[in-house]
Order: structure tokens, then C-alpha cells, then sequence
């Protein structure tokens, strides 16, 4: 991602009709804002070219394919449901953005894709999720989560040395333990690709815990990666994070789309507009709109979406 | 990424005096506590007075046992073994019980380790049915809570038994013998576990919730979970408790004196295990047989037998701060 100020030209939607939009612009100005980057194909839904300031990173637009589905799917926490009849897609290529005020299931819904919510002992699932064409509960719970990893609010790297933080997905998998050094090209490559390979590779053996909290949640971006899933599903990353951190997980973000697909639940619109293709948006438990995120942040359908992005909501 | 302005919330304002309070307020340049009421200052009094009483016996202890000990240590008593004589020139040392002191503490510790460990695992990652959970605390905490005393005498009944006359010896009549390192070690354990057990659950449920989250999402199951992350982050709550245990152990006498047998010296039975199923005496039998209160009347050779007991449980303390300081994984 490019560290300059974007300003909306050659767009279709002139900037004076996308009145939310200007002002996430506004409050940001040392930002670099990367609104929509969708560079999937048409979305006929709309009936027109998916808004898009800036094609794939290096120009080349991505190739966008279904890897994940919800169906009809509604969660419950005891008498509370927190997720109602949701169908989503998960596409490859692509950065999902879950966006909606706090209590809204975003989380939750997120926490389903990999079954991470059935450890909640009160929640009860229905509906369906589809992982390539075949339905989750079928698969055994360790593969599927290999498949689809997960990072979390709080940067949490186990207490254990750098490199064995990376290893630790591809251990005792099978009944040979590896070696480490069938382990080093997997371990080196997925530092690499979360970032943080140039700051580590002296002292992989260093204890994980004492990174900075920015490292740390790189390491476990890396970590996730090592198992090679296909989705990743990312809980409010930055949340825990300043700034300047904040800035190189959401590059590190953008860069990996193109590998695996992303949802990410983010609290913060200026980041689900900065490193989104794809916004949903949920209140209470509903997908009120679900679209490329230019068109939802800049033309919402819905009344809901407008306020909430417009900070109606508060 | 959006740069929050927040103007300071307003805080609760500070107390202010109240007009009515015809209590005298304290002026600027009088003393803090002036308008305190005299039970009030009794009060504070009696506290400051209790702390510094403490911190008084501490001293003393270590104070009057440093300088008896110093006083009648040689270094000849921590390598000769003790001797059955009334010539206090001719009785030795006390290497058998300070041997015997490491290595009952090393057996009810090596025992107390897994069993610990495990009931804490079970307890903080697993515990249902909750009311087998409920029931495994109230088993720890009668454990914890019974005298050690009662222990030993519970041990000697259990270990008198027919068939467990491997754990020390049979005599020729059939009767088991009951008593040896090994039984003592047993019933150690129980005292050093509800320590192990408690502090390893304390860190593991200090471990959030997500960190254990991280491991199932890279595909993990709760079982590796637990071997490769959340014992390996319990690991210095574990070294707590398993160093308080060790010195509840070496400081507890009862049991020795019941279970290990009256011997002084070290006592080993033949074959193999010979010396876990002989009999022997640790520091603190020691100390209480030449005090005059025991058998013996040797109180040069308790005061610096004492001695050695005291450095080596405030060593373990030491220790717990040393440890409980450091490798202790912190998440945000």
C-alpha cells in the first residue's frame, strides 16, 4: 500500500454524494486511505462497476473465487440469538469486512466459521457452512481449523521461542515429528509473508512473548499462515495495537488477499475502508447489507447502513 | 486509524468537608491525623506495633538461630553420621539426617509433581460433572486441613497392611513394618499437594481464555493444548508449589517421627529399593531428639542441626520469589 494521501478521482460516484465517506476522509489525514480496491469482476447485483479507486496492489487485479458460504445460518446463546439467518459469502482474493456496532454478532459470526464457537457450551448452531462445496460439520474439527485459521484481538503468541511459535501448527501432525530442519523453509516462509521475517531472522530462538505487541501479532499472522489455510479469519487484529502497527498489520492484510481469504471483524470503519473489498454490515444479529465495500460505504442501500457509517449510530 | 480526542472525563470531585461535621478539621501545617478520634489512633497505633512485632520475631528467629548455630556448627557434623553415645564428643554428626532430609523431600515431591499437576489440569481444563469437580476441591482441602500428625497415623494404619509390605519390610511373624522412606515419602506427598495443586491452578487460570483459542484454531486438540502451551506456561506456577511444598515437607516433623522409623542413621533393608524401604531420621527428628524435650540432651548439636534446617527452608523461599519473578509468560 502505497503511503499517500488517496483522493477519489475517475470514479463513478462523484465524492459530493458519498457524504459518510468524506467524512471518515476528513478525520484521517495522515492516514492513507484505501477505499473499496475491488477488483473482482462485475457485480451485476448493482448493475454496475463495482466502485474502485485503485486496481490489486501491484495493478494486476485479483482473481476473486468462492471458498466459504454461510446458508440460512442463526446462532444462539442460550434464549439469545446473536446471529439470524445469515447467508455470506467468503471469497478468496478478497478482504470481507464484518462491520456493525458492538453486540451486533459480528464476532460470533466470525467464530462459527471455524467452529471456535461450539466451545461456548450454550451456543447452539443452525443452518449450514460450506467449506469448498462441503459442509463444515463434516469435516473433523482439527482439519477444518487447520484450514481456516483464526487471529485474535490480543496478540497471543504461546511462551516459546520465535521459530517454535511458527512450527508449532505443523507439529504432531502426523505420527513422525518433523525436523527442524524440514520445518526452517515453511517457518522462514510464513515470516515472510506476515512481515516480519527482516526483524526476526537473527534470533528466531528468542522468546515470542518479549516482541512488541505490533511483532507479536505479525508472529501470530505467521503462525496461522505456516498451517497454509485458506481462510483466514481475523477478530478486531488491531484493536490491541498503536498506531504505527496498526499500519503495517493492515499492509500485511492487503498483501495477503491475494493468497488467502480474509473476514475481518473491525470496530474501526476507517480500517474496514482502508483494507476492505467486501463490507458486511450487521445490527442486531442481522446482515442489513452485504456488498463491495465502496458501494457500502459510499451509496448503502440501507437506511441502517447509511447511519451507521455516517456515524448515526455513534 | 482514528485519532481520538477525549476531553477528561469528569472524575469524581474530591470529598469536601462537610459544614455540619463538628469534628475539628485538620488545619494546613497540623498533623494528618489530627482530627482522628482516639480509637482511631489506638488503632493505627496497634497496627504499627503488630508490623514491627513481626518483623521483630522474624529477626530474632533467624537472629538467635545464626548465632547458635555459627556458634556449635563444624563442618565435621555435616559429614559424619550420628553415633549412640552418651559422650557428646563421640556422637557424630548429622549427615544421615540432613541425606535423609533431601531425599524424603525429593521422594513426596517426585510424587506430589504429577499427581498435582494432574488434579489442576483436570480441575481448571476439564472438571465435569461439576459435582465430581466440587467433590475433587473438598478431597484437596480435607487433605490440606488435616494435621500431619493424623496423616502419619493414617499412613502407619495403611501401610501396616499385608500387602503393603513392599513399602518397607515384613518381619518374620508376617507383621509389616510400615515404616521406611518410602511410606513417609507417601504421606509427604499429601502435605506437599495441596500446595502443587493450587498454585499450578492458579497459573493455569491465568492463562486467558484466547490463548488456548490460538491453539485450537491452528488445529490443535485440547490434549496436545494442554502438553504444548498450557503446562509449558504453568511452568513457573508449578516450580511455586512444588518449592512450597518441598519446604512444608523438610520442616514437618510428625510424620518422621511416626513413619520413618527411630533410627538415626540411615537404615537400608536388603535388596533392590534397599534404601526407600529402610528406615532413617531427617533435620528435624534430629533437632527433636537431641532437645531436651527428646530422648536425647544434646542441645548444641539441635541448635546447629536447626540451623541448617532454617537456611535450607528460607533457601526454598528464596526460591518461590525468585521463581514466581521470573518465566512467567505475560499476555496483554
Amino acid at each position: 500500500m502505497e503511503l499517500k494521501e488517496e483522493t477519489p478521482q475517475d470514479v463513478n460516484t462523484p465524492p459530493a454524494e458519498v457524504p459518510p465517506l468524506r467524512r471518515i476522509v476528513v478525520e484521517s489525514e495522515t492516514v492513507p486511505i484505501r477505499v473499496g480496491d475491488y477488483a473482482g469482476p462485475p457485480d451485476p447485483e448493482y448493475g454496475r462497476e463495482p466502485w474502485q479507486l485503485q486496481a490489486g496492489l501491484d495493478g494486476e487485479p485479483v482473481w476473486v473465487e468462492e471458498r466459504m458460504r454461510t446458508e440460512d445460518l442463526s446462532i444462539a446463546y442460550g434464549e439469545k440469538l446473536a446471529v439470524k439467518g445469515v447467508d455470506l459469502e467468503v471469497n478468496s482474493g478478497e478482504v470481507l469486512a464484518l462491520i456493525g456496532p458492538s453486540g451486533c454478532g459480528k464476532t460470533t459470526l466470525l467464530r462459527s466459521l471455524n467452529r471456535l464457537v461450539e466451545l461456548t457450551p450454550a451456543a447452539k448452531r443452525t443452518g449450514r457452512i460450506i467449506l469448498d462445496d462441503q459442509d463444515v460439520d463434516g469435516f473433523d474439527v482439527t482439519q477444518l481449523r487447520s484450514r481456516v485459521g483464526m487471529l485474535f484481538q490480543q496478540p497471543n503468541p504461546f511462551p516459546m521461542s520465535i521459530f517454535d511459535n511458527v512450527a508449532y501448527g505443523l507439529r504432531e501432525r502426523g505420527s513422525k515429528k518433523p525436523r527442524r530442519k524440514q520445518l526452517e523453509p515453511i517457518v522462514v516462509d510464513a515470516l515472510e509473508r506476515a512481515g516480519l521475517w527482516d526483524e526476526v531472522s537473527s534470533n528466531l530462538n528468542h522468546p515470542a512473548l518479549a516482541l512488541s505487541g505490533g511483532q507479536q501479532q505479525r508472529l501470530c499472522i505467521a503462525r496461522s499462515l505456516a498451517v497454509s489455510p485458506e481462510v483466514l479469519l481475523l477478530d478486531e487484529p488491531c484493536s490491541a495495537l498503536d498506531p504505527i502497527s496498526t499500519g503495517i498489520i493492515e499492509e500485511t492484510i492487503v498483501e495477503l488477499r491475494t493468497e488467502v481469504a480474509i473476514v475481518i471483524v473491525t470496530h474501526n470503519l476507517q480500517q474496514a475502508a482502508r483494507v476492505a473489498d467486501r463490507v458486511a454490515f450487521m445490527y442486531l444479529g442481522d446482515m442489513v447489507e452485504y456488498g463491495p465495500a465502496g458501494q457500502v460505504f459510499g451509496d448503502p442501500r440501507e437506511e441502517r447502513t447509511r447511519e451507521y457509517v455516517g456515524g448515526g449510530f455513534g | 486509524m482514528s485519532i481520538e480526542v477525549r476531553t477528561a472525563a469528569p472524575g469524581p470531585r474530591p470529598p469536601q468537608p462537610d459544614p455540619t461535621d463538628p469534628r475539628p478539621r485538620p488545619q494546613p501545617g497540623q498533623a494528618r491525623h489530627s482530627g482522628w478520634s482516639i480509637s482511631d489512633r489506638v488503632g493505627l497505633a496497634a497496627a504499627w506495633a503488630c508490623g514491627i512485632a513481626l518483623c521483630v520475631a522474624a529477626a530474632s528467629i533467624v537472629g538467635f538461630m545464626a548465632w547458635k548455630g555459627v556458634q556449635y556448627l563444624q563442618l565435621e557434623m555435616l559429614t559424619s553420621s550420628p553415633e549412640a553415645s552418651m559422650d557428646q564428643s563421640k556422637s557424630g554428626g548429622f549427615l544421615d539426617p540432613l541425606v535423609g532430609t533431601l531425599l524424603l523431600t525429593v521422594i513426596g515431591i517426585a510424587i506430589a509433581i504429577p499427581v498435582g499437576v494432574g488434579i489442576a489440569v483436570w480441575l481448571t481444563e476439564y472438571g465435569r460433572p461439576a459435582g465430581l469437580a466440587r467433590l475433587v476441591e473438598s478431597g484437596v482441602e480435607v487433605v490440606a486441613g488435616t494435621p500431619s500428625i493424623v496423616l502419619a497415623i493414617f499412613g502407619l494404619l495403611v501401610f501396616q497392611q499385608t500387602f503393603m509390605g513392599i513399602f518397607s519390610f515384613t518381619a518374620e511373624g508376617g507383621s509389616v513394618f510400615g515404616r521406611s522412606f518410602l511410606t513417609a515419602g507417601s504421606m509427604m506427598a499429601l502435605i506437599a499437594l495441596p500446595l502443587v495443586i493450587g498454585s499450578t491452578r492458579e497459573a493455569l487460570n491465568s492463562i486467558p481464555r484466547h490463548v488456548r483459542e490460538a491453539s485450537y484454531a491452528l488445529g490443535k486438540d485440547k490434549a496436545s493444548t494442554i502438553r504444548r502451551v498450557l503446562l509449558p506456561s504453568a511452568r513457573s506456577g508449578i516450580a511455586t508449589g512444588a518449592t512450597l511444598g518441598m519446604g512444608r515437607i523438610c520442616g514437618d516433623t510428625a510424620i518422621v517421627v511416626v513413619l520413618l522409623g527411630a533410627s538415626m542413621q540411615t537404615t537400608p533393608e536388603s535388596g533392590p529399593l534397599g534404601l526407600l524401604r529402610g528406615t532413617g531420621s531427617t533435620l528435624t527428628s534430629y533437632v527433636y531428639n537431641n532437645s531436651p524435650s527428646g530422648e536425647g540432651n544434646a542441645p548444641e548439636k539441635a541448635y546447629a542441626a536447626a540451623f541448617v534446617l532454617l537456611m535450607i527452608v528460607l533457601l526454598l523461599n528464596f526460591a518461590v520469589g525468585l521463581i514466581g519473578k521470573r518465566n512467567k509468560p505475560q499476555w496483554n
